[in-house]
């Protein structure tokens, strides 16, 4: 059963969010998109600076089986990414929610978490997409 | 369909996926843990869903010369065997397999898994036109494990208890009571392809298990032969395809007594000249896959199979290009060029990197 914390928002294409106490939103992929993918060997990151919409893609990771985008949940500028990643990509596996996170968006606007999935949607969500499997 | 060892793979809490119409394990853990397994201790793997074939009879010789590319008269004693290809009439690669020689006059082929059924019916028919004396039986009643790795040999002689396999060199085989071994395999490492009756493959299976023997997927699979610069049928090699284009010129014995499928319209490439080539590049920053386009120093080629190296820590891939390209070349990943070169295959040889 993968993890799912509640404190974090969710989107339909697997990634998480996180609004920080200084305003910023962290963004990462879920244990569900990590283990479904498999090993993590590469991620591209973006540059930071970049103004990023909902919904755009971002970062690419790549694991031994296939390549995969990974989408901003909210629209903003990316203020930092996850250097860590490129010499350890491994850490979006076994740190999904931690020292996995890859980048973090300065939000364009407040209340765009609230058009986020809460766990339990997300959850809710997984299972279905499992059954569909 | 299913393999005698599907529910071995759903208690292990295989990932499943369909391949040629197989439900197999992709990984039961991490690809890139079952990939070292296999290079540095040992794995094993169902490969089930390949078709050994026996074609046994009077004349199982001459009709193997006439549809296979290699000179098979070379196996002259029990139990050698042989890699080599199966050819179309305009010479492309219908498939790609290990003959093995059980006696005098019995082969044994294993076809690949998506392929199978033509190859069948392509042998089924040439049988039919040449009227030579052989008969060709599938032998669906019988599993296929490969056990793979340094480690490999000694644990299948302490477990099956068969001693003399010890004595054995690769690319030969020989039967254990209802088994039978062939020191071959699709990884690159030493190691064996057990052939055993479905009754009996679970239990094998099992024992591998307890012995430590760490359960490898068709990920690990891939890596691994990709590693070791081996094709794969459909992806590097295809019908339209010929040996020359493929990097396995080495299987052709093209003697003109022979007279096999394929060789008029091989000799008439060979005259022609061939403008492409099978190769490797390498390439840091990115991985390459299957299909994405090569921009080398000679013109315009394609990926045919590329991944991650576990062993090496970058991306490893076969690629199409033309037959002069040689150098730094350039690979459109997800619409960036990123830089690569182009290097002889294998990568990897006994676990090091094998390619300059």
């Amino acid at each position: 059963m993968s993890e799912t914390p509640q404190e974090l928002r969710y989107t339909d294409t697997h990634e998480w969010a996180r609004l920080d106490p200084d305003g910023t939103v962290c963004v990462g992929i879920s244990d569900f998109a990590q283990d479904a993918l498999g090993d993590v060997v590469f991620i591209e990151l973006p540059e930071t600076g970049t103004e990023v919409a909902a919904g755009a893609e971002v970062a690419v990771i790549e694991s031994v089986k296939a390549a995969s985008d990974i989408y901003s949940p909210i629209s903003g500028e990316v203020v930092r990414v996850n250097s860590d990643l490129v010499e350890e990509p491994d850490l979006v596996n076994s740190e999904p929610y931690e020292g996995g996170w890859i980048f973090v968006v300065q939000p364009l606007n407040d209340d765009q978490m609230a058009d986020l999935l809460t766990a339990e949607q997300y959850q809710e969500f997984c299972e279905s997409e499992d059954h569909d499997h | 369909m299913k393999t005698a060892l599907y529910e071995n793979h759903v208690n292990l809490n295989a990932q499943i996926v369909d391949f040629a119409g197989w439900q197999m394990p992709m990984r039961y853990s991490s690809t890139i843990d079952e990939h070292h397994a296999v290079r540095n201790h040992a794995g094993m793997f169902d490969v089930s869903h390949m078709l050994t074939v026996d074609f046994d009879g009077p004349d199982s010789l001459p009709f193997l010369q006439k549809v296979l590319a290699s000179d098979v008269g070379k196996l002259a004693t029990e139990g050698q065997a042989l890699y080599t290809a199966m050819l179309n009439e305009r010479g492309g690669i219908i498939d790609d397999l290990i003959v093995y020689r059980l006696n005098e006059t019995c082969f044994r082929i294993v076809f690949n898994a998506g392929v199978a059924d033509t190859d069948m019916e392509w042998v089924t028919a040439w049988q039919q036109s040449t009227a030579l004396s052989v008969s060709i039986t599938p032998r669906r009643d019988l599993s296929i494990i490969a056990v793979q790795g340094p480690k490999a040999i000694q644990t299948v002689i302490d477990l099956l208890d068969c001693p003399q396999l010890i004595k054995t060199q690769p690319f030969t085989s020989m039967f254990h009571n209802e088994l039978f071994i062939g020191r071959t395999g699709y990884t690159g490492e030493d190691g064996v392809e057990i052939i055993c009756p479905d009754t009996q493959t679970p239990k094998i299976w099992s024992q591998l298990y307890d012995a430590d023997v760490i359960p490898c997927g068709l990920g690990a699979r891939d890596t691994l032969r990709l590693e070791a610069g081996m094709n794969l049928n459909g992806q590097d090699m295809s019908p339209d395809h010929t040996p020359y284009e493929c990097a396995l010129t080495w299987v052709l014995d093209l003697t003109p007594s022979r007279d096999f499928v394929g060789q008029t319209a091989l000799e008439e490439a060979h005259r022609q000249g061939v403008a492409t080539k099978l190769t490797g590049i390498v390439l840091q920053g990115g991985v390459m896959r299957s299909g994405y386009e090569v921009q080398s120093n000679a013109g315009l080629g394609t990926i045919t199979s590329g991944s991650f190296s576990p062993t090496l820590g970058y991306s490893v891939a076969l690629a199409r290009v033309p037959r002069a390209a040689t150098g730094e070349c350039s690979v459109l990943i997800r619409n960036k060029q990123r830089t690569g070169k182009i290097v002889r295959p294998p990568f990897v040889r006994h676990g090091e990197k094998a390619h300059k």
